[in-house]
This record gives structure tokens, sequence and C-alpha cells, in this order.
């Protein structure tokens, strides 16, 4: 699994007591924006057959940011596969870092690794609470997490607040 | 399901996820519904995974140090901090607080 909000999502569920199968799905369906991601860069890359193969695993939000703005294939290759290979390399060099000393640091707490993964997931939402209409969702499936959770079984309040994207998203009509 | 099995059967995926986004047609996109729900799945897990990482405890709703972590978080993307100080504030502030406690 390549893909890190997944992994933080999933590694989540299971720290905070969650079963396997929720954390999968959690970090399934936050993998889902990959596939968006693609959509979009599809055309761009226009790549076929074993390279497209190869390219969908180095398909991360760093890889598709720095391609998607890209005016010809030749450069939006270069920023994917640039961007996507660093990553790739350092992100599981350091992963295998952090699973080998670990240990060694003690309670991540005293350092407030636990605080940390809240201020990461509130970074890689910020730029979308742009839009008026994204900070109703954000709050509202907040909301229905923390509502949820005190009766739910751990991983299921993030998997409710994507139901609340998905009513919100067949139920409103206005055009964006 | 054993911890593993569920790592490998959501690691393939988020793969195969990836790879029917580069190989879906656009059109599927085009629709409005897809794309609203498309737009808005991120944004709403993210803002419950930022709610469930710092205000539970289990099943159980908390208040601690977390909170002054995401606060600080907060105010350092008003700032237009970039990425890693973000985080790095974060936990630094959580960490001081509960030095200080």
């Amino acid at each position: 699994m390549f893909t890190g909000g997944s992994q933080f999502a999933f590694v989540g569920v299971l720290a905070g007591g969650g079963t396997p199968v929720s954390g999968a799905a959690t970090a399934l369906l936050l993998g889902t924006r990959n596939t968006l991601y693609g959509l979009r860069l599809a055309p761009l890359l226009a790549w076929t057959g074993v390279r497209r193969l190869g390219a969908a695993q180095l398909l991360i939000d760093e890889s598709s940011a720095m391609s998607v703005t890209r005016d010809t294939t030749a450069r939006a290759r270069t920023g994917f596969l640039v961007t996507g290979w660093s990553v790739f390399v350092l992100w599981n060099l350091f992963t295998l870092v952090g699973a080998l000393a670990g240990q060694a640091l003690g309670d991540p707490r005293t350092y407030g690794l636990d605080a940390a993964v809240g201020g990461a997931f509130l970074a890689l939402l910020w730029p979308r609470l742009a839009e008026p209409r994204n900070r109703v969702i954000a709050v509202l499936a907040a909301a229905v997490a923390l509502g949820v959770a005190p009766s739910v079984a751990v991983g299921v309040p993030v998997l409710a607040a994507g139901g609340v994207a998905l009513l919100a998203g067949v139920l409103s009509r206005s055009p964006r | 399901m054993s911890v593993w099995a569920a790592i490998l059967a959501a690691g393939l995926g988020c793969y195969l996820l990836k790879l029917a986004g580069l190989s879906v047609p656009a059109a599927v996109l085009e629709r409005p519904v897809v794309r609203r729900v498309a737009d808005l799945i991120p944004v709403a897990l993210l803002a419950a995974l930022v709610a469930v990482q710092v205000f539970t405890e289990g099943q159980r709703l908390v208040l601690d140090a977390r909170a002054a972590g995401l606060g600080a978080a907060v105010v350092l993307l008003l700032l237009r901090a970039p990425f890693l100080v973000v985080v790095l504030g974060s936990a630094a502030t959580a960490a001081l607080l509960r030095l200080w406690a």
C-alpha cells in the first residue's frame, strides 16, 4: 500500500482498537481519491500497457500535484516520475527506519506524535476548505463521526462520515 | 481476518483504485453525481479522521493535549506554514503541554 493517507488511517483505526476489516475499509475509502487523480491524469500522461501498470503504483497526492499543471505530456511525465519515485524511495526507507527504531523511542505520546496525526490530516484537508460547501460537509462529517463514536466499533465513525459525503453528493442538485 | 491479510487486501485494493482511475474512460467522471460525491468524499473522510484522532480514545470522547495540538495546527495553517511545520507544531504543542502538566 503506497498512499500515505490510507496508511495513516489504517494504523489509526488499528491503534484505536478497531478491527483489521474496518481499518482496511477506511484505507480503501480514502484511497478512492487516487482514482480521481488517475481520471484527471490519464489523458495527460497518456501511458498504456505495462507503463500504465507501473505508473499506477506511483499515483499519489504529490505526484499528481506535480504533473497535473504541466502543459505537455513530456513535462507531466517528468514531474510525475521524479516526484513519484522520490517519495516512493524516501517514504518506504523511513517507514523501515521507524519500524526498526520505533521501539527505542519509547511512548510516542511523550513527543506528541498522537497529536501530530490530527495536525497532518487537518493540513491535508485545509486547501479544500476554501470552498464554503466543503466547510459545511467537513463540520457535518466531524459531528457525525464524534456523534456515533461512543456507540459503534472503532473505525466505523470515519466510514459513517463517508456516508455523509455520499448523501450530500446525491441529494444536492446545485451545479458547481 | 488477520492484520496482515487486511493489509495485503487493502494494499491490493488501493493499487487497483489507482489503476482504475488511469484506465476508466473520462466520460464516467462527467456525470455530475459522480463528480460531486467524488469531490466530497475526501473532505468528509479527512474531517472525520481529524475529529476521531483528536477527540476520541477508543470509544470514549476525550479532551486532552491533542486538542491544543490541533489548535496550534489551525494557527500555523492560517499563517500558511508548510505541511511539515504544521505537523511538527501540533506535536510539539501537545508534547510541551504534557511536560508541564
